[in-house]
């Protein structure tokens, strides 16, 4: 059963991507699509790249290189040094600030995505009384932006006890990882047949036993998208451990960037691009082998 | 063999009694408390409650660390009166506009020309989402290192192709640094608006291309009378998407300009983190926050009416 509902997405999926427009590019030269098509795309592709070349290339520059931009050549290096990373990586709280931004992001992840499986479960199949509406307000808490919660957040954070603590953006990210996931995960639901639900029902399966045993096993590239997804906003967050964490220790990555390398040192640029790009690298990686299901996530939660 | 098979069965038949709580274990509306606790437990805790209690704030003097009391109106009428605030509205108008207007163009663009028969599609879109992927932040500093007033490659390259004699400063400049700004919410916004754009345009039927083709339609007609009106709904929600992140942005003015130089590039997220957490006046910031709300509200209902019209859109189309 798992195959053939696989196998019946694949071919939908196939058929929603597949592309028609070979029918009538013959009537378009080649020169012409050259100057039409394959140019802008270029450009923008280009523009689009540049700063993580940029970033990548002073990340492994030599100090003597990084500012003296009439002796060399500044778009090449040829004598690339890992003196920056390792200086990040051995000399810095680097780690500590990798290792504080993971586990916040994993555990809050992990957090929503159990709230909202049954969440939406529940709105998609339980359809108690007013599921409807419960639906649209979360997706008005999906509109919901941190930058006009945090000042209250804070006094909130601080009354429960939490700030300055991993608890406060574990217990926080939530709020906006929640309304996308279950937003995502109600429209995956409602694809799996109703009917399988009903045979366990008649079976004497329980709702718990028909969520776990049936409708996730099923939902697992839903799952995959809400959760790769969230990881990256997580990742991404900056204004609440901005505003909750105040010692360096327990600083996520994004904002010790920004508050603790910036000194007066001139040749910060280094450290700061490596910090850059070993603070992104984790993100690209995870991207790299989930891109359809990312993509999935983003398309997913705005088409319906 | 029947009789095997059968006998239990008869034996559950018999009427047994049904508890009050075996019926609420199966009933829908005590199920569905159940299921939606945590959920509910969360974005009450975090998100409704502190919306309503910001705003409460926004009529109290409370300062960090010390409670205040409501005071009315007053940090409304103190900031009716402020000309860094009225910047800041400015500037969190002029970003929004011109950003989300050219996000949406270059945008578009950029999904139809993917939506072209190209090698290397999948690839391609992959690569193109990378900005999107990366912390606004991290790409924030790459753009802070790229607008350097005295080491930018920017100025280097335009230097030594002759077009300008000296450093452009990004950063130190009033509009400068508002274009700058903008330059980067738009690079980091694009990738997101094509690729949601391009899943709405593969859904658009290819044959009525080639109708169009045969009746002699030009390009231009073909993407006014096709593309366009059956990309609307899609249009609306992502563009509010668009605004609604745009109009409320802080990290990427934080870590680029942290709404220096004189104020010019403060929006109203930044300057209430300014004034609520950096100032300590907490019902100042408040009340800035609560002025974003109109905003928004205005943003959600432009969506409403988006997704209106595509429901009137798809029951068309069914007759």
């Amino acid at each position: 059963m798992t195959e053939l509902l696989a196998a019946s997405d694949a071919i939908s999926k196939r058929s929603a991507t597949v592309d028609h427009s070979e029918g009538m590019s013959y009537l378009e030269s080649l020169p012409r699509r050259l100057v039409t098509v394959y140019l802008p795309l270029a450009i923008i592709v280009g523009v689009l790249l540049f700063p993580f070349y940029w970033m990548a290339l002073t990340a492994i520059k030599p100090d003597d290189q990084l500012l003296d931009m009439d002796r060399v050549n500044p778009f090449w290096t040829w004598t690339p040094t890992f003196k920056h990373i390792s200086k990040l990586l051995f000399e810095s709280q680097y780690p500590l600030w990798l290792w504080n931004t993971m586990l916040v992001a994993v555990s809050a992840t992990i957090l929503s995505i159990i709230a909202s499986v049954l969440a939406a479960y529940a709105i998609v199949r339980l359809r108690y009384r007013g599921a409807q509406v419960v639906g649209g307000a979360i997706f008005l808490a999906y509109l919901i932006p941190p930058s006009i919660l945090f000042i209250p957040l804070s006094t909130v954070v601080f009354h429960y006890g939490l700030f300055d603590t991993p608890f406060a953006l574990i217990l926080t990210y939530p709020t906006i990882l929640i309304p996308f996931s279950t937003w995502l995960l109600m429209g995956y639901f409602k694809t799996i047949p109703f009917e399988l639900e009903e045979c366990a029902l008649i079976d004497g399966a329980s709702r718990w036993q028909i969520l776990i045993k049936i409708v996730l096993p099923l939902a697992v590239p839903g799952l995959i998208s809400a959760f790769i997804f969230c990881f990256t906003l997580c990742w991404n967050e900056f204004i609440y451990a901005l505003t909750f964490i105040s010692s360096t220790p327990r600083k996520t990555v994004p904002v010790a960037i920004v508050n603790e390398f910036v000194d007066g040192d001139i040749y910060r640029w280094g450290s700061l691009m490596a910090g850059a790009l070993v603070g992104s690298l984790p993100l690209v990686i995870l991207y790299a082998f989930f891109v359809e299901h990312y993509v999935s996530a983003m398309t997913g939660a705005v088409k319906e | 063999m029947v009789d095997v098979a059968l006998k239990p069965t008869l034996v559950k038949q018999a009427p047994r009694d049904v508890s009050a709580w075996d019926r609420l274990k199966v009933n829908r509306n005590w199920l569905g408390v159940w299921f939606m606790l945590p959920a509910a437990a969360f974005l009450i805790l975090f998100l409704v409650y502190p919306l309503c209690y910001g705003v409460w704030l926004s009529f109290t003097d409370a300062r960090i660390g010390r409670p205040g009391v409501f005071v009315g109106t007053e940090n409304y009428e103190w900031l009716w009166g402020d000309a860094t605030f009225w910047l800041s509205v400015f500037n969190t108008l002029l970003y929004t506009g011109v950003a989300s207007t050219i996000k949406f163009a270059v945008g578009l663009y950029l999904a139809i020309l993917l939506n072209q028969n190209l090698p290397f599609k999948a690839l391609l879109r992959s690569i193109i989402l990378i900005p999107f992927i990366v912390p606004t932040v991290l790409s924030a500093i790459a753009f802070w290192w790229l607008y350097d007033a005295q080491f930018s490659i920017i100025s280097w390259s335009l230097r030594h192709l002759g077009l300008i004699d000296h450093n452009i400063n990004f950063l130190g400049d009033v509009w400068n640094a508002r274009w700058s700004v903008i330059f980067a919410n738009i690079w980091r916004g694009v990738p997101f608006v094509a690729i949601t754009l391009l899943a709405g345009l593969q859904t658009v039927q290819p044959s009525l291309y080639e109708a169009a083709t045969i009746d002699g339609a030009t390009p231009w007609q073909m993407f006014r009378y096709i593309t366009y009106p059956l990309l609307t709904p899609i249009i609306a929600v992502v563009m509010t998407f668009s605004v609604l992140f745009t109009f409320t942005d802080f990290q990427l003015i934080w870590a680029i300009t942290r709404g220096g130089p004189v104020n010019a590039t403060h929006l109203m997220a930044t300057l209430s983190y300014q004034r609520a957490i950096l100032g300590g006046y907490l019902g100042e910031g408040a009340a800035i926050s609560t002025a974003m709300i109109p905003f928004l509200l205005a943003a959600i209902l432009i969506s409403w009416f988006g997704l209106q019209r595509r429901k009137w859109q798809q029951g068309e189309n069914n007759d």
